[in-house]
């Protein structure tokens, strides 16, 4: 019973830990996701190519080799350590999921006939409100099913942290399997798919709110 | 003075010309259609005048007022630009209604926006807002659809799409109400319902510019006809003049096909 309780709590602490980065990412991918987005889409060719070459090194190379740069590169390269390594990873996973997000984004953004936008115009919308009321909704009805399987992703994505020893849940329960014991290792499962059933649930009731209306 | 005067419009694509200089005026009231093979350049015409193209030479004017001039450098204020645009109401070829308002919410969309930058808006927001859904609905009712003013686009046909985003162009009051091909997107048997909007329109008065594959519809409806091929103005004049005694060559071997 004992030993129960110290793998409960064991295991409880690392998923917190896998919840911060979750959350973190979340909240500072989705906005910064939208301003790469932009970026990509810019008329100013250069800012253009730039952000399109970001977004294809981001997307092309592993997000474990992204953390292990974020972690080590700056005290290698320039002499000023990383101190936080939940930092480091927190840091590379935003960067990670702002790509892929401004990929869903932009083909969502693009996915809008121009004669929506026209017709704005020709009402006598201006730009700011051709967007805002009448692009920005159909625009977030085409990216939440995406958007949903990539925050699923995500939640899988946090166990990763333990390639810098951020202690997460997975690399809790590892050291069990060292006493003999597998079952934390099996649990841990369960935490994933607690969380992202209770995700998809919420993606499957937001995807019907929006279903008011088809195209 | 003619309501509308396009003068000597010119619009390339790249290397491709597709207006050739294209004239032509009308006066307030009138009904003007616009007939012309595939490819003749009446769609960049209109979208030209409606500002979603802009012409590469010519001039618009509005009521013997410049509103478009290809040579002038000086760049309009959005505000100017807006205000332009607003003497003109366009109806697609394609609708464009916006998917995820009701019928009414199309129609009452851009009257309430504008509605908000009225000075008088805050102290009188009821009053003004109510008077705008009343008009929607008096437009709804108008082109038959005031049972329909609830439903989204995707729960209307072809045709009733068409009669809500006739209504939306009308709600904005324009000087002058410009139409792509309001039919060809439609069934045939839904064709019907959207020149009888046309034709109640004309009969209040309503100026219009047609562009239309649909012959008889525009002998009837029109007071002046223009046949367009290969980005020039061929032919121009009355009803009995192009359609009926048509004196050129193309637009005789465009009528042959059509009829
Ligand atoms: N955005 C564009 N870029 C390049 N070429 C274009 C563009 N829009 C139109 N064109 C060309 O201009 C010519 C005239 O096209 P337009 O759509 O004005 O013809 P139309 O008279 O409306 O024909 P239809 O009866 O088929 O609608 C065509 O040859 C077309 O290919
Ligand atoms: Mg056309």
């Amino acid at each position: 019973m004992d030993k129960f309780i110290e793998v409960f709590n064991s295991l409880t602490s690392g998923f917190g830990l896998n919840c911060i980065i979750f959350l973190s990412t979340l909240v500072l991918a989705i906005p910064l996701g939208l301003i790469v987005a932009f970026g990509s889409m810019s008329e100013f060719k250069p800012l253009k190519w730039l952000t399109k070459t970001f977004v294809w090194i981001i997307r092309g190379t592993p997000l474990m080799l992204q953390i292990f740069v974020v972690f080590y590169a700056p005290g290698l390269l320039f002499e000023i350590p990383m101190r936080s390594r939940l930092t480091a990873v927190i840091i590379a996973f935003v960067i990670n999921y702002a790509a892929y997000f401004s990929e869903i984004y932009r083909g969502g953004i693009e996915s809008i006939p121009v004669g929506q936008y026209e017709a704005g115009q020709v009402l006598g919308l201006t730009k700011k409100q051709v967007f805002s009321k009448i692009v920005l909704f159909q625009v977030i009805k085409r990216i939440v099913p995406p958007m949903g399987n990539e925050i699923i992703t995500l939640v899988k994505d946090t166990s990763l942290a333990r390639a810098i020893a951020v202690a997460e849940i997975i690399m809790q329960a590892e050291r069990f399997t060292k006493e003999g014991l597998i079952l934390p290792l099996f649990s841990t499962g369960l935490y994933f798919l607690v969380v992202n059933g209770l995700l998809t649930l919420l993606f499957g009731y937001i995807e019907k709110r929006l279903n008011y209306y088809k195209g | 003075m003619a309501i509308l005067e396009v003068k000597n419009l010119h619009k390339s694509f790249g290397k491709t010309e597709v207006l050739k200089s294209v004239s032509f005026s009308m006066e307030k009231g009138e009904i003007l259609s616009i007939l012309g093979s595939s490819g003749s350049g009446k769609t960049t015409l209109l979208r030209c005048i409606n500002f979603l193209e802009k012409a590469s030479g010519g001039q618009v004017f509005v009521d013997g007022s410049c509103i478009f001039d290809a040579s002038s450098k000086e760049k309009p204020s959005p505000a100017v630009m807006r205000e332009r645009q607003l003497n003109f109401g366009l109806v697609f070829q394609s609708f464009n209604l916006f998917p995820q308002y009701t019928a009414l919410e199309n129609v009452v969309l851009a009257p309430k926006l504008q509605a908000a930058e009225r000075a008088d808006f805050k102290e009188n927001k009821k009053k003004i807002l109510s008077e705008i859904e009343q008009n929607a609905m008096n437009l709804l009712d108008r082109v038959g659809l005031a049972e329909k003013a609830g439903n989204y686009p995707c729960q209307l046909s072809g045709g009733q799409q068409q009669r809500v985003s006739i209504a939306r162009a009308l709600a904005l009051d324009p000087k002058i109400l410009f139409f792509d091909e309001p039919t060809s997107a439609l069934d045939p048997e839904l064709t019907g319902e959207i020149l009888r909007v046309i034709k109640d329109l004309a009969s209040k008065h309503m100026t219009m510019v047609i562009v239309t594959h649909e012959i008889e519809f525009a002998r009837n409806v029109s007071d002046k006809i223009i046949f367009m091929d290969g980005g020039v103005v061929v032919e121009e004049g009355t009803p009995e003049q192009v359609i009926g005694n048509p004196r050129h060559e193309r637009t005789r071997a465009f009528l042959s096909k059509m009829l």
